[in-house]
């Protein structure tokens, strides 16, 4: 059976997959964020076990291939009894992807925040979670947000690794439409527009809040 | 009685002997000026007294509030003794008003409207009562600091300590500052501070402590200390900060 691609239906394949992608994306970027955020509270703990411990994860995450975590989600739990799906698998890589990446940001972002805000916070009697709440945090937040959503260009583009364990997302999508169309360079073409479609508001939108909260200070 | 109390106090940074035995007794209402060389000591002594800098043996009660060897209830020691520093360090993300009320609503459960009424109050008395809206970067460094001695005295402090208040200053705004510290000793507020304003120190004071090698070299009432120094080192350093 032979069937006839139409540009137009390679668009339309390829937005319904771009669905998938900002979906996954979506996920992995709320989902990364809340667990980066317990790593974070973590890794700045007045606690060496920890802080080693989390270090150790943020390591691990950051010194291997996205490619192989997934590969190590996906093929390791099925090896010991556990069947996921590629979309389980893919949504759980990237968030652990995402939150050891979120975390080391935020930790900067913390640690930028002078010495003297600590001080004087704890002069006035403030307890740790009292100083990290109504001091240090706030000001953290500001530095966090431009750097944050920058981040989340890389979230969006590692989306594209998960089409290796067969998840039927941009990336995926398009190469089965090349395959059956033998048009790869339009096929590509339009995918990585997607992806730019994606990520340059994002880009944009982390460039202007880095100047907002950069003039604010 | 005395408020404060330190007794054969000790502190290391490392291998370097910081604090080497200090023993000092200051009474309710006394202003004491600490001044020395930098790396005499002075500025760890005073961020001993409210547990910035922990010391390794020796006693320090501030109105009953007890620290042994280091140990003890942190918190509540540093609910009697307030501190103002060199840069401020107001919160750059709260106004005026906000900075001030931070700490007794959210360490004392003060209510809101009560803690908005202290504000006022200590406001008033550093000469801001009109920035109450205002952020940080949107006032003066003078009025920072003015700011930042209101957010101490919200909390009632039985002490405070003043950290070089007036180092990070520009000259003409350094007076303005120390009015405020003149009229707190005025009213007779305990203070203890670190300064190089010896003329301030030898005016307001009444218990000057020399510091040297990290221990209290020479002390006792600014006039006599200053105008017959009984060490070479404090002849030396009084010499050297005010050319007679």
């Amino acid at each position: 059976m032979l069937v006839q691609f139409s540009t137009w239906d390679i668009v339309r394949n390829l937005l319904d997959a771009g669905k998938w992608t900002l979906a996954l994306s979506l996920i992995a970027f709320v989902l990364g964020g809340i667990v980066g955020l317990a790593i974070l509270f973590a890794r700045i703990a007045d606690n060496r076990v920890l802080q080693a411990a989390t270090k150790a994860y943020i390591e691990i995450f950051q010194g291997t291939p996205l490619l192989m975590q997934l590969f190590i989600v996906f093929f390791g739990l099925s090896l010991v009894g556990i069947d996921v799906s590629p979309w389980l698998a893919a949504a759980a890589g990237l968030t652990l992807f995402t939150s050891a990446y979120l975390a080391e940001i935020w930790r900067g972002c913390v640690e930028a925040v002078p010495k003297g805000q600590w001080e004087a916070s704890a002069t006035l009697a403030l307890t740790y979670p009292q100083q990290m709440r109504h001091v240090i945090l706030p000001q953290a937040l500001r530095i966090a947000i431009a750097p944050t959503v920058g981040f989340s260009v890389q979230v969006v583009k590692g989306t594209a690794v998960t089409s290796i364990i067969g998840f039927a997302e941009l990336t995926k999508t398009g190469s089965m439409l090349a395959n059956a169309t033998f048009e790869p360079f339009l096929v590509f073409g339009l995918v990585a527009a997607g992806y730019f479609a994606l990520c340059y508001p994002l880009s944009l939108y982390a460039k202007s809040l880095e100047r907002k909260f950069h003039v604010a200070r | 009685m005395s408020l404060v109390k330190i007794a054969g106090l000790h502190k290391h940074f490392g291998t370097n002997h910081v604090l080497k035995g200090i023993d000092l007794e200051v009474a309710s209402g006394d202003v004491v000026a600490l001044i020395g060389r930098s790396g005499s000591g002075k500025s760890t002594l005073l961020r001993t007294i409210n547990g910035l800098e922990t010391t390794d043996k020796g006693e320090l009660v501030v109105d009953g509030t007890a620290l042994h060897d280091g140990k003890g209830d942190l918190r509540a020691l540093r609910q009697k003794v307030g501190m103002v520093f060199q840069q401020f360090n107001l919160f750059p993300h709260l106004t005026a008003g906000q900075n001030v009320m931070l700490a007794p609503t959210v360490v004392k459960g003060t209510p809101k409207a009560e803690a908005q009424d202290i504000a006022k109050e200590v406001l008033l008395k550093v000469g801001l009562s009109d920035k109450f809206d205002s952020y940080p970067d949107q006032l003066s460094g003078g009025q920072q600091q003015r700011v930042a001695i209101a957010r101490a005295l919200a909390m009632r402090p039985k002490v405070l300590l003043c950290d070089e208040i007036t180092s990070a200053l520009d000259p003409e705004l350094v007076s303005e500052v120390l009015a405020v510290v003149r009229q707190l000793a005025a009213e007779g507020m305990t203070l203890i501070m670190v300064t190089h304003e010896m003329r301030f120190a030898r005016e307001v004071g009444n218990k000057l402590i020399f510091m040297h090698h990290g221990r209290i070299h020479e002390s006792g009432d600014p006039k006599t200390v200053f105008a017959d120094p009984q060490t070479p080192e404090l002849a030396n350093f009084v010499g050297a900060v005010q050319p007679a």
